[in-house]
């Protein structure tokens, strides 16, 4: 964040520069000015038909405008203002980035999340073919520049047919470490109009990432709309806990018990609390859901990761990693958010007590292992 | 009495059928509930057949319970030795589409627990049901029945139309506070909105089990608008949507207060703090760990030993035989949550402004 965070507990930095880290969640976009949200230098990856419709309409979301979302951010597309590469949009220059970022904070493996590639769009069609290019122009300009980058496979989940195709075009590419989702979706995400995708992508061996964010439609609390930015980043990690809960209860993990599910930038230490409520509740109401064949809190604790960023901080400290205690140290990985405004500096987050097992876990071992990375 | 005689701040009588409301109907009501066929408002929060909507051993022959105040005293009051206990009547006025029909329904729910329940059992309070439909008649009916100091709080759902910090809902929270009356933010939804920010959900396992996150929401307004800033002397009460949720949900939408407070610039004090001083929650559903040894771990990263209630939620099924309490909870800060946090949470509990049961009752209740 750009604010001072005080490291009350006396605990030194949870990491040095000097080891090796994953960054689980990176966001790259194209470079240049586009319309309506997409870039002109993605063109290359996409159709005339495509380009022309684009230059008519624009991409138009389940929001109010033209460009950018639906609140007013904290700061300028919610970008750190010293992350701004000369003339550009944060992220859209590798060698910044690297000079910035991946150099300086030693990161390993990077995984890349793009948030402009038409996930969530109205129009299917437009949303497939901004997707498809977004993949294209992931491996062109990022993973096949430095080896130490993974994209994400951006799909138009809506479509779970094209977002069928999709996945296995990429099935074995590995410049792609995952499938990427935003959370805030048109229905929960455990219903059956998506299970094709975590079939294809269960297949395809790759884990379903879900980040923060999206066009569902729906308002941000089963109340209506917040007035405020800060409902809405707050109220990630409720959204997340919906589509967590639906996922579970409609079956998706006893369907495909070696599905890999990434929640991502939602917080994770609510994930506790939530396995608790889920078995308490499901003890009673059982009968309904006769499909589930372990606890609730079984699948989490199998089929489920969360990344650090935004991370909680306590005070003091030594309670997040009660809570990561309660949710397990295999379950979280490391991430930055970079360029955000409200980024995790690796080497300030996470101030607290770690085992040396546990440090190498949250920041390396646990990624590989999900990513499936060496 | 007993001093550790425990103040249990959630149970819920149930409504028999539609006809006992009719007595507290005006004629054009029921005229309107005969001749348009309007049938029983159990909601979707509660279906009445399910295994949590009522504890097996408490319903009665037809399956229904808590459908008398013996039934109550019986298996609510006498086996915790409860001295008092709060009435939320959970009863689908607020979810009807018209304003004047909610408000119709909102009074006679009123007038029904001031009749059939209050005047028949002296420790039996009660939560002022509001047409959530429309503030100004949410406010006409906090004024028709505060003067009955048997009513000690406001009760509204977790899901309305509108967020509930936003200034649309600032009369019913003035009228409260005039009042002395808590606000309680009871589990359950209009449906207005899918009951979660990603659609409606297949099962109502998940309906029920969402409650927690809507009510996180919830707070997040509250805080957010500025309701507790403007109202300095406004206790709100989230109702029977868990505990163990609180740390984690403060730390972060503290980390975002921080972060983005010029957005909120009216909300001064750290999120965290406004909430310990200014938020409680009833006990059941209790949803801590399942080893008891942590739970005193969960306390201290709640953080007060002032902001749990006890709670029975009688006769939702929430836990087996007598085990209202948690197992782990330590003697001391039970006691607390039993006796000393429920009178402090509301004025009107204090033996000091107890009036006599039925005091005014006749004056200021139609």
């Amino acid at each position: 964040m750009n604010v001072d965070v005080l490291n009350r507990s006396g605990v030194p930095p949870a990491t040095a520069s000097k080891v090796g880290i994953a960054d689980c969640d990176v966001h790259p976009r194209p470079a240049g000015a586009g319309i309506g949200g997409l870039s002109k230098s993605l063109y290359p990856y996409l159709s005339k038909r495509w380009q022309e419709h684009v230059e008519s309409f624009g991409v138009i979301y389940r929001q109010p405008w033209e460009k950018g979302s639906a609140y007013v951010k904290g700061q300028p597309q919610a970008c750190r203002r010293d992350a701004w590469p000369p003339g550009d949009m944060p992220g859209s220059d590798l060698g910044f980035m690297q000079k910035q970022h991946l150099d300086p904070n030693n990161v390993v493996l990077g995984i890349l999340n793009p948030l402009t590639s038409g996930q969530g769009a109205q129009n299917p069609e437009l949303s497939a073919a901004m997707t498809h290019a977004t993949n294209e122009w992931q491996v062109a300009e990022w993973t096949s520049r430095d080896s130490r980058l993974r994209a994400s496979v951006v799909i138009p989940y809506e479509d779970a047919v094209a977002s069928v195709k999709e996945i296995e075009l990429r099935a074995g590419d590995p410049n792609f470490a995952q499938v990427l989702l935003l959370s805030r979706t048109a229905e929960p995400l455990g219903q059956r109009r998506y299970w094709p995708i975590y079939e294809a992508a269960a297949a395809a061996g790759l884990p379903i990432g879900v980040h923060a964010f999206g066009y569902g439609g729906w308002p941000i609390t089963g109340s209506g709309w917040g007035s405020f930015y800060l409902e809405e980043m707050v109220g990630h990690a409720q959204a997340q806990q919906a589509l967590l809960i639906s996922m579970i209860f409609e079956g998706v993990f006893e369907r495909l018990p070696t599905l890999k599910v990434v929640l991502i930038e939602a917080g994770l230490a609510w994930g506790a609390a939530l396995a608790w409520r889920m078995d308490r509740q499901w003890a009673k109401l059982r009968q309904e859901t006769p499909h589930l064949k372990m606890l609730p809190s079984e699948y989490l604790r199998r089929n489920v990761w969360f990344t650090t960023q935004p991370i909680e901080e306590p005070e003091p400290r030594e309670h997040l990693a009660e809570a990561i205690d309660w949710l397990g140290w295999d379950r979280v990985l490391f991430a930055t958010d970079y360029p955000h405004w409200d980024y995790d500096d690796p080497l300030h987050a996470l101030p607290i007590r770690m085992t040396e097992a546990q440090r190498r876990a949250v920041f390396l071992e646990n990624a590989k292992a999900v990513y499936g990375v060496e | 009495m007993q001093e550790a005689a425990p103040i249990d701040c959630d149970v819920h009588p149930a409504v028999p059928s539609l006809s006992a409301l009719m007595p507290h109907l005006d004629e054009v009501w029921r005229d309107t509930v005969v001749r348009r066929g309007l049938d029983e408002l159990n909601t979707i929060s509660y279906p009445s057949r399910s295994p949590l909507t009522a504890r097996a051993d408490w319903r009665d022959d037809s399956g229904k319970a808590a459908t008398t105040p013996q039934a109550l005293a019986t298996q609510a009051l006498a086996p915790f030795g409860t001295r008092l206990a709060i009435c939320n009547c959970l009863y689908g006025a607020q979810s009807l589409f018209s304003e004047d029909l909610g408000a119709a329904f909102a009074r006679a729910i009123n007038d029904w627990i001031v009749h059939e329940w209050l005047d028949h059992d002296d420790r039996l309070r009660a939560s002022i049901i509001v047409p959530m439909q429309n503030p100004e008649l949410a406010v006409d009916e906090i004024e028709r029945v505060a003067p009955d100091r048997r009513f000690v709080q406001v009760l509204l759902l977790a899901d309305a139309e509108l967020p509930l910090g936003k200034r649309h809902w600032w009369p019913i929270y003035a009228a409260a506070e005039r009042h002395g009356l808590p606000v309680g933010i009871h589990a359950g939804s209009t449906y207005r909105h899918p009951v979660t920010p990603v659609g409606w959900p297949s099962y109502y396992t998940e309906d029920y089990i969402n409650q927690a996150p809507a009510i996180q929401t919830q707070l997040t307004s509250l805080v957010a608008e500025g309701v507790f800033t403007r109202h300095p002397n406004l206790t709100v009460v989230l109702m029977e949507s868990g505990v163990s949720w609180l740390p984690a949900y403060l730390w972060r939408l503290t980390k975002f207060w921080k972060g983005l407070r010029s957005e909120i610039p009216w909300v001064a004090d750290p999120p965290g703090s406004i909430v310990r001083d200014r938020v409680r929650l009833t006990l059941q559903p209790f949803d801590g760990p399942p080893d008891a040894a942590a739970v005193m771990r969960l306390m201290e990263h709640i953080g007060s030993d002032e902001v749990l209630l006890f709670s029975t939620d009688y006769p939702h099924w929430q836990f087996d035989g007598l085990d209202a309490i948690p197992a782990g909870l330590d003697p001391g800060l039970a006691r607390k949550i039993m006796v000393e946090n429920p009178l402090r949470t509301y004025p009107r509990l204090q033996p000091t402004t107890r009036p006599c049961p039925g005091e005014r009752r006749e004056e200021t209740v139609a």
